[in-house]
């Protein structure tokens, strides 16, 4: 069989099991755009900054748990997609991208559109190719889809000079499976430290499960819900682990860290056994890691062995997968005693669901809005969140009863939640999709109305509009500055007009005895539908 | 503490790139990184003096790992290996000095590698310690130039990593 470089690529994406390629073209991947012309069994999303691409495919494989795949034009289309990578990176997505290059003769002369990509990308991409010989396609694309989603997750990239698309190769073979000597992620936890975890934690009397978004990556949901039902053991969860728990859940303490929830930060204070399950120790989650350490003994369960230690030392380490390892744990007969430790933290926790929310005239307090919004939404529901006070706020104040919760919680990257939506919702057209977004990050994405409305999507979308880069104006106006700068987003345009230009209904809402029938009404339209909600911007995300 | 990092590698373009560019990202310090290719063509070892403590050290054997191209890593026991170092040292020298500067290349193991009337390239591949002694012997000759190879290593006895 003779096919050219562009063909393999497009035969290997199929053979992947890839049904949605999201991308942008240019000069440097025609031959791709003509393989793909060739092979209507790949979707695919045109997006409206390469930027987006990446957060659309990183939405689309985080419901799906398969692999996203991005593909751009060299030079400025490769360096638009660095930060929806970067993105990717930080959060541990499986990603394939694959970028144009110049001809494979002329590169390092700085011929037009030429950039260093892979050099560019290096610190964050878990590894990336610059193929010289399209013999070699097949292998590296088997490798890049087996990188980017064992072991731990992430974006791998795939650097392709045009010369290599139009290459021909004699007798193309795919590979059925990729041997890399240097790749052999652990899967299956180490016996003895299992008995371990299973001692440490029958004789703890405060001891506290945290779990991270790598619950998710190991597709441990189900596996970390019986663990903590069948152990009883209070569970908080990082931003990146929302979602893994109903709010409501009587075990469930609500997110740590500097914009978590007082009873999960109690938990995790006063706990007696700190049991981290798929989560890096990361600073926004765990601001004094050293303290800790010091205060508690901890077990941190992890696929990268490079994180256990890197921000804070382990009494009892655990390499693996979280869903093989609480399978091997849950073989073993697990004993908790901590129910004088649970009924305390479920009372503080109550104290915070039930609280009351500031009121002032013209505005809607979005800690109310999304809380009623949460309760409305239906149990699957996947709700992707942008970066600001509305993430911190969605964070703390949603009534979540499952579903999936999506934010960019590594690098917050603003801009992400639309994309991220849109990524949802051409995987899963059935499910509920709202993305929660400030001013500031909507104008970040709000291009991609437009793949919304090409698409046919229903994806619903809130606006907080508070007329501020709020949460850098929360910081900016308390010492040691001296007031805000740089934050008012003066020539803000009618969102309304923004939305119906693209063909989509709007809401506006600013009373809150609007708040119930409004989202009523956002929800009950039929196709997609922006609901602008007027917030102060003199409120702060601790009110 | 001084320790001595062994890796194997893919001898592939780029691998380097990607070693150097994870030391400087980790703010990892280096003290010497010497690279050659193996018996086995396909493989090269890298051989990383690092100065730190055992935390860093055990990131860097970690992170190293992370690599794709990274067969294996092994930190080598500082007590039992083979350590060597290869100076080319250039210094001023003349018809009056010359023996009295071979007479500090015999006792230190050196060897003459070139000479001109007005100097001597002198060459010693030893341990670290011994390789920077020699150089202290050649101080008071005035040294012109010095090119060193960093570290190589292996673990003493017939295992292998
Ligand atoms: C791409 C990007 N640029 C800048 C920032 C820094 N930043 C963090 S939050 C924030 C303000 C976000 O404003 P907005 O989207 O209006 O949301 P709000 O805080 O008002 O809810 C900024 C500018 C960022 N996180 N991402």
């Amino acid at each position: 069989m003779e096919m050219t470089g562009a063909q393999i690529l497009t035969e290997a994406l199929l053979r992947e099991g890839v049904e949605m390629v999201f991308g942008y073209a240019g000069a440097t991947i025609c031959p791709i755009a003509d393989a793909l012309l060739a092979a209507p069994g790949l979707g695919y999303t045109l997006v409206r900054t390469e930027q987006n691409a990446g957060h659309m495919a990183s939405g689309y494989a985080r419901v799906t748990g398969k692999t996203g795949v991005c593909i751009v034009t060299s030079g400025p289309g490769a360096t638009n997609l660095i930060t929806g990578i970067a993105t990717a990176y930080m959060d541990s997505i499986p990603l394939v991208a694959v970028t144009g290059q110049v001809p494979s003769i002329q590169l390092g002369r700085d011929i037009f559109q030429e950039v260093d990509i892979t050099g560019a990308v290096l610190p964050f991409t878990k590894h990336s190719y610059l193929v010289k010989d399209a013999a070699q396609l097949p292998r590296i694309l088997k490798e890049a889809f087996h990188i980017a989603s064992t072991g731990r997750p992430g974006p791998v990239l795939i650097d392709i000079p045009i010369d290599v698309q139009d290459q021909l190769v004699q007798d193309v073979e795919f590979p059925e499976a990729v041997q890399i000597r240097g790749y052999n992620p652990s899967v299956r936890g180490n016996d003895k430290q299992i008995i371990n975890v299973a001692a440490a934690i029958s004789s703890a009397q405060r001891p506290v499960i945290c779990a991270g978004g790598g619950v998710f990556l190991a597709r441990a949901e189900e596996e970390l819900r019986d663990f903590a039902a069948r152990t009883a053991i209070p569970v908080v969860t990082t931003m990146m682990g929302l979602s893994l728990f109903p709010t409501e859940h009587p075990l469930n303490m609500g997110m740590i860290g500097t914009h978590g929830n007082a009873a999960a930060n109690k938990a995790l204070a006063k706990s007696d056994l700190l049991i981290m399950i798929g989560t890096r120790v990361a600073d926004r989650a765990i601001f004094s890691p050293d303290e800790i350490q010091k205060r508690m003994p901890n077990i941190h369960i992890d696929v990268d062995p490079a994180e256990i230690g890197k921000n804070m030392q382990s009494t009892i380490p655990l390499v693996g997968s979280a869903k093989i390892i609480l399978q091997q744990l849950m073989e073993r007969t697990l004993h908790a005693d901590c129910g004088e430790w649970l009924s305390q933290l479920q009372a503080l926790r109550r104290e915070e669901l039930d609280r009351t929310y500031p009121e002032q005239e013209g505005f809607v307090f979005p800690g109310r809005l999304l809380k009623l919004l949460g309760e409305r939404l239906r149990e699957d529901a996947a709700i992707c969140v942008d970066v600001g006070q509305n993430q911190i706020w969605s964070c703390k104040h949603l009534r979540l009863k499952g579903g999936r919760f999506l934010t960019s919680g590594g690098l917050g990257t603003m801009g992400y939640a639309i994309p991220a939506s849109i990524g949802v919702k051409t995987a899963q057209r059935d499910r509920q999709v709202v993305a929660v977004c400030g001013d500031g990050s909507f104008q970040m994405s709000m291009n991609e109305l437009a793949a919304i409305r090409a698409r046919g999507l229903d994806n619903k979308i809130l606006l907080l509009r508070n007329g501020v880069l709020g949460l850098v104006h929360q910081s900016q106006t308390r010492p040691p500055y001296h007031g805000p700068f740089g934050v008012h987003l003066e020539g803000d345009p009618d969102f309304a007009a923004i939305a119906a230009a693209y063909g989509i209904p709007s809401l506006r809402l600013n009373r809150e005895a609007d708040v119930e029938s409004t989202l009523d009404a956002f929800l009950a339209e039929p196709g997609p539908c922006l609901l602008i909600a007027e917030v102060d911007p003199a409120w702060r995300t601790t009110d | 503490m001084k320790q001595t990092i062994s890796v194997l590698v893919e001898n592939q373009a780029g691998v380097l790139n990607r070693i150097t560019s994870l030391f400087s990202r980790r703010a990892f310090n280096i003290d010497s990184l010497a690279v050659g290719v193996t018996d086995d063509p396909s493989l090269s070892r890298i051989t990383i003096i690092v100065d730190s403590g055992n935390s860093v050290v055990e990131q860097v054997e970690k992170q190293l790992n992370k690599l794709v191209e990274v067969i294996k890593v092994r930190r080598l026991d500082e007590s039992a290996l083979v350590g060597r170092e290869l100076m080319i040292i250039k210094v001023s020298a003349n018809k009056n000095n010359r023996e009295h500067i071979m007479t500090i290349c015999n006792i230190c193991g050196a060897k003459a590698a070139d000479i001109s009337p007005t100097s001597m390239t002198l060459e010693i591949s030893d341990t670290p310690e011994r390789v920077r002694t020699f150089e202290d012997m050649m101080r008071p000759f005035n040294i012109l130039e010095v090119a060193r190879t960093g570290v190589i290593a292996l673990q003493k006895g017939s295992g292998k990593i």
